[in-house]
């Protein structure tokens, strides 16, 4: 039988399948952070188990960790007995742990393919829906709960159904300024926040073929915001000179035998999808979201939609613009904003901060606009500083902070205040993501690079 | 961590009839900074249910003495966004074992299945007919019965069967979860980690 890049990796990882119900499916990896590991730890003692392969757990801090001063100890009560409990945990158990300050440390998704722990072919999950990020390496990767993370440490297995498959082909080539951020919110526009619930997308065609492995990650981290359980892209000579001779990849023999399990991972011809979409590169100008999810997104220069042209609850519409202040019809371009943040794991990697410096370079950061540059991890911050952005950056009044997921989910102190416009290359808009009652409009560095020199959501076209 | 079985239950529901309801609504991240599984049900739509001042909002459903019930019922897409399990467990420990929705996001989906919460879904037609009905009648009962996989108004006599897999199904009817199932499979497993490539 035919199949698809999916099928290969999920099918050779099932242990056994059961009738009308789920796969028990083998974990090549597992990764874990404070926030949702405590729990299934103590699930884990409450029933007298062990971790059965704890050489195959990587925990880092980064949800909750202070991005200022992190020599310090956390001030935050709740948040340092959760930091504590991961690294009491990651102790106890033997699993490796890169604790706030540690060279190694960064967001989950940031770190793991910079160690080789992201490998082609594996199974990777993480108790973060964002673990699709992995997928643009050719894993079948994905975010799962509590439960089931003291599932893969007791047994390194979950138990879920195989999702249907869903291939994404974009063809063609890109407009100019166009980044895989927007490629991924133009996707998300289209199919809606629910269009890919029940499957696993596979994305194809020239674009992502060109496309680095920094801006598969951005695209395959936003697969969950269409619902989808991950998304993954087939390995090639890119994604092998990426991983080579990283910390955690395989070595000499075992390299050479994994090389002949990654050469066959690609969707056969004529392999069959339950759905698919083609889009031509063209189509796509940088994008912005204007609601409370990451599916009401449209082109920077186009206006709100109107009621009357939307396909879900109105009531919801409404809902969503009278939170974000904004009116049916209203142009984007010209907005006012208050802050804006680059980094979270969809775009806190050493091209973000590139793109950013490239807009930014020999400008200055609008007064009103107060901006925080949060690298995804150290290996990411100790590469502005040599890539010499960091220079770039002062002279034009930005301050890079410290690792961490910061203001993506603002657990931390890192809130934008109620009311305050943030324009934000995070992946989430929700209501009071981004601290209780703050407005999110996510977009690309470079949108927000362009919004944090002139104060306005502003067309990054003009200053390139 | 074992929940309490699941067989047949009859209660009022707590309508909430907004679509792509995300998680980080139904518990915001600023409360998941606890390391145990205790206290969720009470910022359970922490920001739509209390003001700033942690003043009730009059509007919000859950600060309607009318509505009560251990049926959730939401719109579209409910669930959407975090896996954070939490939001599973903020429901459940608020006091519901059931939500009802025409369509469910698939991590929260799960989530529900591990811990004890049943996800219902329905068709759109029959999610507007509950609304309707509740919205009339408050104190409209409705009945889910794990067993049969139906769902029924009695009052207005009408019922539709809903979707779970058998072997989830059974672990609900009996309040297991899968840990113990992957327990007993022990061996197999370790077998299958002597040929994995890495
Ligand atoms: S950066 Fe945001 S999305 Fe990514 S792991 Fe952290 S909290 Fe989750």
């Amino acid at each position: 039988m035919k199949k698809t890049l999916f099928d290969k990796v999920w099918d050779s990882h099932i242990v056994k399948s059961i009738n009308n119900g789920p796969d028990v499916l083998f974990i090549d990896r597992h990764m874990i952070h404070e926030v949702t590991s405590p729990v299934a730890f103590l699930g884990l003692e409450k029933r007298k188990n062990s971790v059965l392969y704890p050489n195959k757990t990587f925990a880092t801090a980064d949800h909750n960790t202070p991005t200022l001063n992190q020599h310090l100890p956390v001030s935050d009560p709740l948040s340092r007995k959760q930091l504590q409990a991961l690294e009491n945990n990651a102790k106890k158990y033997g699993i490796s742990y890169w604790g706030l300050g540690h060279e190694k440390n960064g967001i989950v998704h940031v770190v793991g393919p910079e160690y080789g722990i992201t490998l082609p072919g594996a199974t990777i999950v993480c108790g973060d829906s964002h673990t699709s990020t992995h997928g643009a390496f050719g894993a079948v990767a994905f975010g799962i709960g509590t439960s089931e993370v003291e599932m893969v440490l007791t047994s390194q297995c979950i138990m879920q159904t195989k999702p249907k498959k869903m291939r994404i082909s974009i063809n063609g080539k890109l407009n100019n300024g166009v980044t895989p951020k927007d490629i991924a919110l133009f996707i998300i526009s289209k199919l809606s926040t629910s269009g890919a619930t029940g499957y696993f997308i596979e994305y194809a065609g020239e674009v992502f073929k060109e496309m680095s492995m920094e801006g598969r990650m951005t695209v395959c981290n936003l697969s969950i915001e269409m619902g989808a359980r991950g998304g993954m892209i087939a390995p090639d000579e890119k994604t092998f000179n990426y991983i080579e001779a990283k910390e955690y990849t395989p070595k000499g023999d075992k390299w050479k035998k994994a090389m002949k399990y990654w050469e066959t991972l690609y969707t056969d011809e004529n392999a069959i999808f339950d759905k698919e979409f083609i889009f031509e590169g063209s189509e796509i100008d940088p994008m912005i979201t204007f609601g409370t999810n990451p599916g009401m997104g449209i082109s920077i220069t186009k206006v709100i939609p109107k009621k009357e042209d939307i396909k879900g609850s109105i009531e919801t519409f409404v809902k969503s613009l009278n939170y974000m202040g904004f009116n049916e019809g209203d142009t984007m371009i010209g907005k006012p904003i208050d802050y804006v943040f680059i980094g979270s794991c969809t775009n806190g990697r050493i091209e973000d901060f590139r793109a950013f410096a490239k807009i930014v370079k020999g400008r200055k950061r609008d007064d009103k606009v107060t901006a925080w540059l949060v690298p995804g991890s150290h290996k990411v911050m100790k590469a502005i500083k040599d890539e010499g952005l960091l220079e770039i950056f002062e002279a034009a009044n930005f301050k890079l902070r410290e690792p961490g997921c910061s203001a993506c989910l603002a657990m931390n102190e890192d809130k934008i205040p109620a009311g305050k416009y943030a324009v934000s290359t995070s992946n989430r808009n929700f209501e009071g993501r981004q601290g209780p009652g703050a407005r999110t409009l996510l977009a690309s560095p470079t949108v927000a690079a362009a919004a944090a020199i002139t104060g306005k959501i502003t067309d990054p076209r003009n200053l390139m | 961590m074992a929940y309490d079985s699941f067989n047949i239950l009859k209660s009022t529901a707590v309508p909430l009839p907004i679509e792509n309801v995300d998680t980080d609504q139904i518990i915001p991240a600023r409360f998941l900074k606890a390391t145990e599984r205790r206290g969720f049900g009470d910022n359970l739509f922490r920001d739509w249910r209390f003001n700033q001042d942690n003043s009730p909002k009059e509007n919000f459903v859950l600060n309607n003495s009318s509505y009560s019930g251990k049926i959730l019922v939401g719109g579209y897409n409910f669930g959407s966004g975090s896996s954070r399990e939490h939001a599973a467990w903020a429901i459940y420990d608020y006091g519901f074992r059931c939500v009802v929705s025409s369509f469910f996001a698939d991590i929260f989906k799960n989530n529900c299945l591990n811990i004890g919460v049943l996800p219902v879904q329905v068709s759109v037609d029959f999610l507007n007919k509950i609304f309707e009905k509740i919205h009339n009648d408050p104190n409209t009962e409705i009945e889910i019965d794990l067993p049969k996989q139906k769902i029924t108004i009695e009052s207005i006599a009408i019922s539709e069967i809903f979707e779970i897999n058998s072997y989830k199904k059974e672990n609900m009817l009996n309040g297991y979860d899968d840990i113990d199932y992957l327990k007993n499979l022990k061996s197999e497993i370790q077998d299958f980690a002597l040929k994995t490539p890495f």
